[in-house]
């Protein structure tokens, strides 16, 4: 009896481990998660996507936005999961690719409604950069042709009226 | 018999738009030495091409079409509906250049809706933008705020009679002091006022959310000019949700609200004569608007559930209501959500809101407070006439900064105007559903364009139609100048061909 009880207890949890892992496997896009919010609510939920913006820590948690290429999204993580976060996306870097497991939540009932999802498990996917700016030659080349115009078209106002005298 | 316009006209009406152009070229100088002080070199190569352009243009209008001539009322009209559009394409030209645009028409489509503080935008990868770039975003809709025309009156033109009829031209017929360029000097003192001690309470409230410094105040003198001028362009692609900030949406909300009053109710405020905010008529009109279309929203939102919690409400219900109706735009719900999570109720009060805006002589669009107070007076006045006696007379009277008598022609012009205001929603309702789109959804974003306010319900994407693109530019345009202006360019491009 007693080997009988063990023996689903651990078909249960195999069973529960594949259903997690199966999950993992298939990340889902912003614009699903938010078309659909009501079918992933409060549901476990794998999302990929780059970090953006600013790490804004608040006491033991913090907010990263991440986004996977059309739309950013909220992610509610630990402080101590924060601070691995090296590079954040913006101008001048690309920032660090994360993979988030996590409880998604149409209307955050602890952030004021917020569609956030809170991570349960952070994994890197490829870290960031900072990008380097090479100037561009046509632009500059052009603005200089601009700023010959430019001063031309002032000498030439300048110029007409002793003309006239 | 119409007339032809001859040579001078269009010279007078050259000389003042070319002006209008140089002071726009002018105002780039702010994203350059952003840019440099950013180390964003190619962006700050945008702005000097841009410049470059805007000011030969400028100059060299300014000298073919030299007069010393003021100008007349149609003249001022035109200038201003012509400076708008021509900024627009001119203002469109960094924006393009950054590569963040996928053509000129979609650049044009993010420079009128600064311009005309509405908010939508076309912008693609928004959260890799230089910060050059963004201040431009975000600038346009400070200069377009104010009027595109005030910047060039408070910079160039000194004493200049047309000098009022352009301000006109611009909807604003309120003068705040004696002259108009003191009025216009006036406004720009307000909103730098403002702009400083905004831009410190959101860069502080930043640094406590846990934003770097630096970032935290160029976002929040970038999210003031946006608020204050109900503009809703954020530096973030996800909007106000970016911040996930109960502190930084109460803020805004204060200074969404400001923008939406009057600028010469501001100056009796300055003033110290503080009644006049619960005795002028648009005020109540405000308050009052803003309770009917928060009910219709909070019972549409209750009834299915989406916002269970006090909280939730405000800053998800309350906040895209009151956003809506100052015109400013500011999300913290994704566009879809409003189609997807929102009830037909629900969307209904906040279009209506949308459709009604803030006051007069503001940074808003829409309707406008002191129209809906007339013709809400003058219906009771009517309603009085068939209650009372007819030997009795009826005299209805309204505070609008000082007590008012209310007459025929201003009733006539306010109707006149929300007609037309109503006509343009509607048109663009029209242009959506053609295009295959769910007419509430097509009413939304229709109303949203017009009434200069930039939430989206989703429509608002790159893959548009060009024509709906189009139509939404031409709405944010006539929406913002309150159609005079255009009629008198339409009346004057009319009378160029047919006129004698």
């Amino acid at each position: 009896m007693m080997l009988k009880k063990i023996i689903s207890l651990l078909f249960l949890l195999i069973a529960y481990s594949l259903q997690l892992t199966a999950c993992f496997a298939q990340p889902i896009s912003s614009t699903e998660l938010i078309n659909n919010a009501k079918l992933y609510d409060a549901k476990v939920v794998v999302y990929s996507g780059e970090v953006i913006g600013d790490v804004m820590v608040r006491a033991r948690y913090a907010w990263i936005n991440i986004n996977d290429g059309n739309n950013a999204i909220g992610i509610w993580v630990s402080k101590a999961v924060a601070k691995d976060i090296q590079y954040s996306g913006s101008y001048k870097a690309k920032g660090d690719v994360l993979e988030v497991s996590g409880i998604f939540h149409r209307s955050c009932p602890e952030h004021g409604g917020d569609l956030d999802i809170h991570a349960q498990y952070i994994r890197k996917l490829n870290s960031g950069r900072l990008l380097t700016e090479r100037l561009n030659l046509e632009k500059r080349n052009f603005s200089l042709i601009l700023l010959g115009v430019l001063c031309l078209v002032l000498i030439l106002r300048q110029l007409k009226p002793k003309s006239k005298k | 018999m119409i007339l032809r316009p001859n040579l001078d006209d269009l010279r007078n009406i050259g000389y003042y738009l070319g002006k209008i152009i140089i002071g726009l070229g002018l105002t780039m100088s702010v994203p350059i030495i952003a840019g440099i002080a950013f180390g964003e070199f190619n962006p700050s190569l945008d702005f000097f091409i841009a410049a470059e352009i805007t000011v030969i243009f400028g100059l060299i209008l300014t000298k073919l079409c030299r007069r010393e001539q003021d100008l007349s009322w149609a003249q001022g009209m035109i200038v201003v509906s012509l400076s708008w559009l021509v900024a627009t394409v001119l203002g469109a030209i960094p924006l393009y250049l950054s590569g963040h645009w996928k053509s000129f028409l979609d650049a044009c489509f993010d420079a009128m809706s600064g311009f005309a503080t509405t908010g939508l935008t076309l912008a693609q990868d928004l959260d890799h933008m230089s910060y050059a770039h963004n201040l431009w975003r975000h600038l346009i809709m400070f200069i377009g705020g104010q009027g595109i025309v005030i910047v060039a009156l408070s910079l160039f033109v000194k004493g200049a009679s047309g000098a009022f009829k352009m301000y006109v031209g611009e909807a604003r017929d309120e003068k705040i002091l004696p002259n108009v360029i003191h009025t216009s000097r006036f406004i720009w003192l307000v909103s730098i006022v403002y702009l400083i001690l905004g831009a410190l309470a959101l860069g502080i409230t930043g640094i406590l959310n846990g934003m770097k410094p630096l970032n935290s105040f160029y976002h929040g003198a970038c999210i003031f000019m946006a608020a204050f001028d109900t503009g809703g362009f954020t530096p973030q692609s996800q909007n106000m949700l970016y911040y996930h900030s109960l502190s930084y949406e109460v803020i805004t909300i204060i200074i969404m609200i400001l923008g939406a009053l009057n600028f010469k109710l501001h100056y009796h405020i300055w003033m110290g004569n503080r009644k006049e905010i619960w005795k002028d008529i648009e005020t109540t009109a405000l308050f009052i608007t803003i309770m009917i279309t928060l009910v219709i929203t909070a019972i549409g939102l209750d009834r299915i559930g989406v916002y269970p919690t006090a909280v939730m409400l405000f800053r998800k219900g309350f906040y895209q209501l009151i956003s809506g109706h100052t015109g400013t735009g500011f999300q913290t719900i994704y566009a879809a959500q409003f189609v997807n999570d929102w009830n037909h109720l629900a969307l209904t009060g906040v279009i209506c809101a949308m459709a009604l805006g803030g006051a007069v002589c503001s940074t808003t669009g829409a309707i406008k407070m002191l129209r809906i107070g007339v013709i809400f007076k003058a219906l009771a006045e009517d309603i009085k006439r068939i209650i009372l006696p007819e030997r009795a007379i009826i005299v209805q009277k309204f505070h609008h900064i000082k007590t008012i008598f209310m007459e025929d022609k201003q009733v006539r012009s306010a109707l006149l105007i929300t007609l037309c205001y109503l006509l343009l929603y509607g048109f663009g309702a029209l242009v959506g559903t053609f295009f295959g789109y769910p007419f509430l959804n097509s009413l939304f974003e229709s109303t949203s364009a017009a009434a200069n306010v930039g939430l989206s319900c989703g429509i608002t994407n790159i893959s548009m139609p060009a024509a709906l693109k189009i139509t939404y530019i031409f709405q944010m345009w006539a929406g913002r100048l309150e159609f005079m202006s255009v009629f008198v360019l339409a009346g004057f491009v009319v009378a160029a061909i047919k006129g004698k």
